[in-house]
């Protein structure tokens, strides 16, 4: 029996900030996880990706994340990707800054 | 220290102007994310998982106060105010932008510095002992032999495309204190017959196969030291593998060809190669060295700093613990702790930078250092100074008295920052630290080395801790394995896997309980958790770390 699909985002470095990016619905980039798209049939994940790799001047290291379905929209299934969401740990910078100066 | 001549600010501005063009390129969509990796790693830019990250090298860990100056600026115009001193004597900005990073190289190249082969396949900034120039201990500096190796190895044309990266380490001094042993080349300054030379270790690293460096050549005189390095990365070049990245270090080579066979190979290439050096190096070097020529000392009374001790409880703790032996008795040398409990280990905000430049220009020779333990040296402080540099340095947070004890924790970026980590290491680092000052026992365990890791790498040199921790990734959860009796000196050895690994929730309290379970094991408070440790064996250890197994069995 194959294996269940874990449910994938596309995601990525941006090329002059380096920040984390994610693929929304429209295939736009956005910063936060919680507002991409969460792709949930196999059969589409590679063609998502590769909307992905036809932006090389505009993204870095695109690649398809697990995540899982919230509330909130998607969020982290692994540690990891939890890191690349919300920041380092040990200062308020990166994402948790961004969102400070947003509020 | 080194100044850069004529020919080394033209190549720095060289390589500055090139990746400018190549920085372009890449955001006009000339390059793609291929071919312009390459060359921004050579550059010393790396993408990690938050941002891009710049390595600049610190060249065998020796700086002046206009450069940490400039390091300060760059962190304040640039980055997020603050850099990352490693374990390989780099520092590292973590928030970068891509169209900055021309910009950052060409003020590095103001005050002679850059990032080129602090990334790739190259020969990496060479390391030196953190004392270098000042030890009672050294028997010469060996920073001229760094700086020659520095200049040869840069841009060396055969060596841009080895097998994998290549580090090398020296020191002066017979105490070991820049790990030559767990380096692709250690080079330890020994005497024979009254005169210097090296003994040449190879094939010593850490990373997912820890190894401790053979001994090559137990006696190298002075003047054959190039062209026999040159014969070992020659070797190497074409001995090593490309087949499996994780086999293709020295150290693979050597365990898989037997230090006999390298060796061999290396007198005979050095045969070759020993005539073709015909002396410009000896000129070159003899011209390094008036670069390094010793500070002029003053001589002056010292009856202030024994005052002070006296008065002062806290400075007199802080002497203890941050002061080491200088060559010159009215002198001593200062590590500054950049680890004050609950910090980051290595992270030192500009102000703290701008703190350190002006107390070397005050009263350090305007010298300063970085150590492959992430603290900054001042190497050369008169003891009648000490007092006014104490103050300084509380002032800026840095005058935390824990060198070589508990909380002077090495620990890499990990998953904090770094793309490669399988678990975080910074958080660990932070904890252990405030628990041991929680509990006011520090002073009281004594010299101890915590190292932690957080991916098998090693970074952080866990394999070489008196207590190394490596974080790894179990199944979907950060797991933190403990490894015992490591050592990065001359006596060195790997550390031994205690056993199962433990939660991020479980290790905090399981460090603690083999420290204090420690304290009842050893003979008496002059007996180090490493000599403890190399006179009962792992089995008490394990029995303080798995108490539940020892009563199941």
């Amino acid at each position: 029996m194959a294996k269940a699909f874990t449910p994938k985002v596309v995601t990525a470095n941006h090329l002059l900030e380096g920040d984390v990016i994610y693929m929304d619905v429209n295939q736009k980039w956005v910063r936060e996880l919680h507002q991409a798209h969460l792709i949930e049939d196999e059969a589409q994940a590679d063609a998502w990706l590769a909307v992905a790799a036809a932006q090389p001047w505009q993204v870095v290291g695109a690649y398809l994340a697990d995540a899982k379905s919230s509330a909130v929209g998607p969020v982290p299934a692994h540690f990891r990707e939890a890191f690349r969401a919300k920041g380092p740990s040990n200062y308020a910078h990166g994402k948790i800054e961004q969102d400070q100066v947003a509020a | 220290m080194y100044s850069y001549n004529a020919f080394d600010t033209a190549f720095v501005r060289e390589r500055v102007a090139q990746f400018r063009g190549q920085v372009n390129r890449r955001i006009d969509g000339s390059l793609t994310e291929d071919e312009f990796k390459p060359l921004r790693l050579m550059n010393g830019l790396y993408l990690q998982l938050h941002a891009y990250m710049l390595r600049v090298a610190i060249p065998y860990g020796t700086l002046n106060s206009r450069q940490m100056d400039q390091l300060a600026m760059i962190a304040d115009r640039w980055d997020k105010g603050y850099g990352h001193f490693t374990t390989r004597q780099n520092i590292q900005y973590n928030w970068p932008k891509l169209k900055d990073v021309p910009d950052i190289l060409d003020a590095l190249a103001d005050v002679e510095m850059h990032a080129i082969q602090t990334s790739g396949n190259t020969i990496r900034n060479v390391t030196a002992d953190h004392f270098a120039g000042a030890a009672a201990d050294e028997i010469a500096d060996p920073r001229p032999v760094a700086e020659l190796l520095r200049q040869w190895s840069t841009d060396h044309p055969e060596f841009q495309f080895l097998p994998r990266k290549f580090k090398i380490a020296i020191t002066g001094s017979p105490n070991d204190r820049a790990v030559t042993r767990a380096h692709d080349i250690g080079l330890r300054m020994v005497e024979r017959d009254g005169v210097a030379g090296f003994e040449v270790l190879v094939g010593g690293g850490l990373g997912r196969t820890p190894m401790i460096g053979k001994v090559i050549r137990d006696f190298l005189p002075q003047e054959d030291l190039l062209p026999y390095v040159e014969a070992i990365v020659s070797v190497y070049n074409i001995l090593g593998r490309r087949d499996n990245k994780y086999k293709a270090r020295i150290k693979i080579t050597v365990h898989e060809n037997g230090i006999e066979e390298v060796r061999n190979q290396v007198e005979a290439r050095f045969a070759e190669l020993r005539a073709a050096f015909d002396g410009i190096d000896q000129k070159l070097l003899a011209d390094i060295k008036t670069h390094f020529a010793p500070p002029a000392f003053k001589d002056a009374p010292v009856d202030a700093f024994d005052a002070h001790r006296a008065a002062n409880p806290a400075f007199a703790s802080w002497s203890d613990t941050n002061l080491t032996a200088h060559k010159n008795d009215q002198y001593a040398i200062v590590s500054v702790s950049v680890k004050k409990h609950g910090q980051t280990p290595g992270d030192a905000t500009s102000d703290q930078m701008r703190v350190l430049a002006q107390i070397a220009r005050d009263f350090g020779h305007d010298e300063l250092r970085i150590s492959h333990e992430q603290n900054v040296i001042l190497p050369h402080v008169h003891k009648s100074d000490l007092p006014a540099v104490y103050q300084a340095l509380r002032a800026a947070d840095l005058a935390t008295a824990n060198i070589g004890l508990v909380s002077d924790i090495i620990a890499c970026p990990g998953m904090d920052y770094c793309a490669l980590a399988t678990a975080r290491s910074i958080p660990i680092a932070q904890q252990i630290a405030t628990r041991f000052d929680e509990l006011k026992l520090e002073h009281d365990i004594g010299p101890l080395k915590i190292k932690i890791s957080g991916c098998i790498n090693a970074c952080g040199h866990h394999h070489v801790g008196h207590i190394g921790i490596l974080g790894l990734d179990r199944a979907g959860v950060e797991n933190y394995q403990i490894t015992l009796g490591g050592d990065g000196t001359e006596t060195a050895s790997v550390g031994e896997r205690a056993g199962p690994g433990f939660s991020a929730d479980d290790i905090i309290p399981a460090i603690e309980r083999l420290v204090l379970g420690y304290l009842d094991l050893r003979e008496d408070a002059d007996e180090t958790f490493l000599q403890a440790y190399r006179r009962l064996g792992a089995d008490p250890f394990k029995a303080i770390l798995y108490p539940d197994q020892q009563k199941a069995a």
